[in-house]
């Protein structure tokens, strides 16, 4: 996979430092699952966290002893596995891979399915036929788009599978999908999205982007 | 101040293993530097973690304990905790550093790193009662016997880059801080020109360097 569009530092070391929405989270665990680069650079920022842990003018004494904490019981974790075209952290969301989707119309053959997270932002999976665009919109808050299947091209440039799209408020742009192959990405936003035209703007509310 | 690593020869030198660990070139004046006061002063945590991993030796583990509670109960509290809520979820986060230490791999991290990670997923459990999404696990270990070179670099890093902290001038150290403490958000991490992010990443390009490597080994 040669992927291009890389998440940013700032969000790298919001993820690290465990500060970012859940569905901001969700993207950035997706694209660290497929993208070596983000992987070393998250690794990275967890050591500047280590450090951050280690300094020595932190530590308050603890009231109860390690008998206590080896007495413990920790519940174990199941780890998510890969499905499909689904890095595990979004197999997990889905329940599976793209045929555990459950798909909902948008408009102009583009379908959606929201993911369950927390309201602080919000995740969906999108399915944009070849060829096909999503309306015209800019942004209050910002987006974040990984590319799962196909590409899709704007006014900034191309993103094919594993690539992230950072938009921010001063982007206003028409994804397209490459011809030959549907395109299904995962995109996140923390504020509605903004439309040119009345009839998504309508739309918006009653479809929740 | 430390000498940014030359990162060519440190990736030449890496076949040699423990020999040239820690043996770090200056870009700047060709000096030589070589590091041998791995255990002078500071306790070698990972030495520690691995007797937990390899033999559930409690001893061991107590030693980790009552270094590593009482840190992380101040994370915590940094974070927002109650004292007796900190104190909780420090034990609970030791206990799974106990539970769970077959997952400890001294070559990708240092015991305090790992530990941080634990700490913050369980922070986020508690107040936000988010989920946690997490990369997918790579099989980092490989297969070979874990790598006591990187094992030596990574510890080596947690040092450099635990001075390099201390050395920051206070201001900067605190925005350090408060963004790990959960204090910054994502827009305010990006907006915040006083964080010195040049800084930090010139001091985890080592980190970086070799956690590429590994990667490319990896896959």
């Amino acid at each position: 996979m040669m992927i291009r569009h890389h998440l940013t530092d700032s969000l790298l070391i919001a993820y690290a430092a465990g500060n970012l929405p859940e569905a901001f989270a969700l993207v950035a665990a997706a694209h660290v699952s497929l993208c070596d680069e983000c992987r070393a650079q998250l690794g990275a920022f967890e050591a500047v966290g280590g450090a951050v842990l280690e300094a020595g003018d932190g530590a308050v004494a603890m009231e109860g002893g390690v008998e206590t904490c080896l007495a413990r019981h920790v519940a174990p974790t199941v780890a998510a596995r890969r499905s499909g075209i689904m890095p595990a952290p979004l197999a997990a969301y889905v329940g599976g891979g793209l045929e555990a989707v459950k798909w909902r119309p948008l408009g102009m053959g583009v379908r959606q399915a929201i993911l369950p997270t927390s309201k602080h932002a919000s995740a969906r999976l999108l399915h944009i036929p070849a060829g096909a665009a999503v309306p015209d919109h800019g942004h209050r808050g910002i987006e974040l788009t990984l590319v799962l299947q196909g590409a899709f091209v704007d006014s900034t440039d191309r993103f094919g599978p594993g690539d992230v799209e950072v938009a921010g408020e001063e982007l206003q742009h028409l994804p397209v999908a490459d011809i030959g192959l549907d395109c299904v990405c995962l995109a996140a936003t923390d504020a509605p999205l903004r439309f040119k035209d009345w009839l998504p703007r309508m739309m918006g509310p009653l479809f929740r982007i | 101040m430390f000498a940014i690593v030359d990162q060519i020869s440190f990736a030449k030198i890496r076949p040699l293993g423990e020999l040239w660990a820690g043996f770090y070139v200056s870009r700047q004046n060709g000096e030589a530097l070589v590091n041998a006061n791995l255990n002078s002063g500071d306790q070698d945590w990972s030495a520690l973690m691995m007797q937990v991993r390899d033999a559930q030796d409690s001893a061991a583990f107590a030693a980790l304990f009552g270094h590593f509670a009482p840190r992380v109960k101040h994370f915590l509290m940094k974070s927002g905790a109650t004292a007796a809520v900190a104190e909780d979820c420090a034990q609970d986060v030791l206990a799974t550093v106990w539970t769970k230490a077959a997952q400890f791999d001294p070559a990708r991290a240092s015991v305090a790193t790992w530990i941080f990670t634990i700490a913050r997923n369980r922070r986020i459990d508690m107040f936000r009662r988010d989920r946690r999404p997490e990369p997918e696990e790579l099989d980092w270990m490989g297969g070979d016997a874990p790598d006591q070179a990187d094992a030596y670099a990574a510890a080596q890093e947690a040092r450099i880059l635990g001075r390099a902290m201390a050395d920051l001038p206070e201001k900067q150290r605190a925005l350090i801080q408060r963004a790990y403490f959960g204090d910054l958000s994502h827009a305010e991490i990006a907006a915040e020109t006083g964080l010195p992010l040049g800084t930090i990443k010139s001091r985890i390009r080592l980190a970086l360097d070799r956690l590429r490597l590994k990667l490319s080994e990896t896959s």
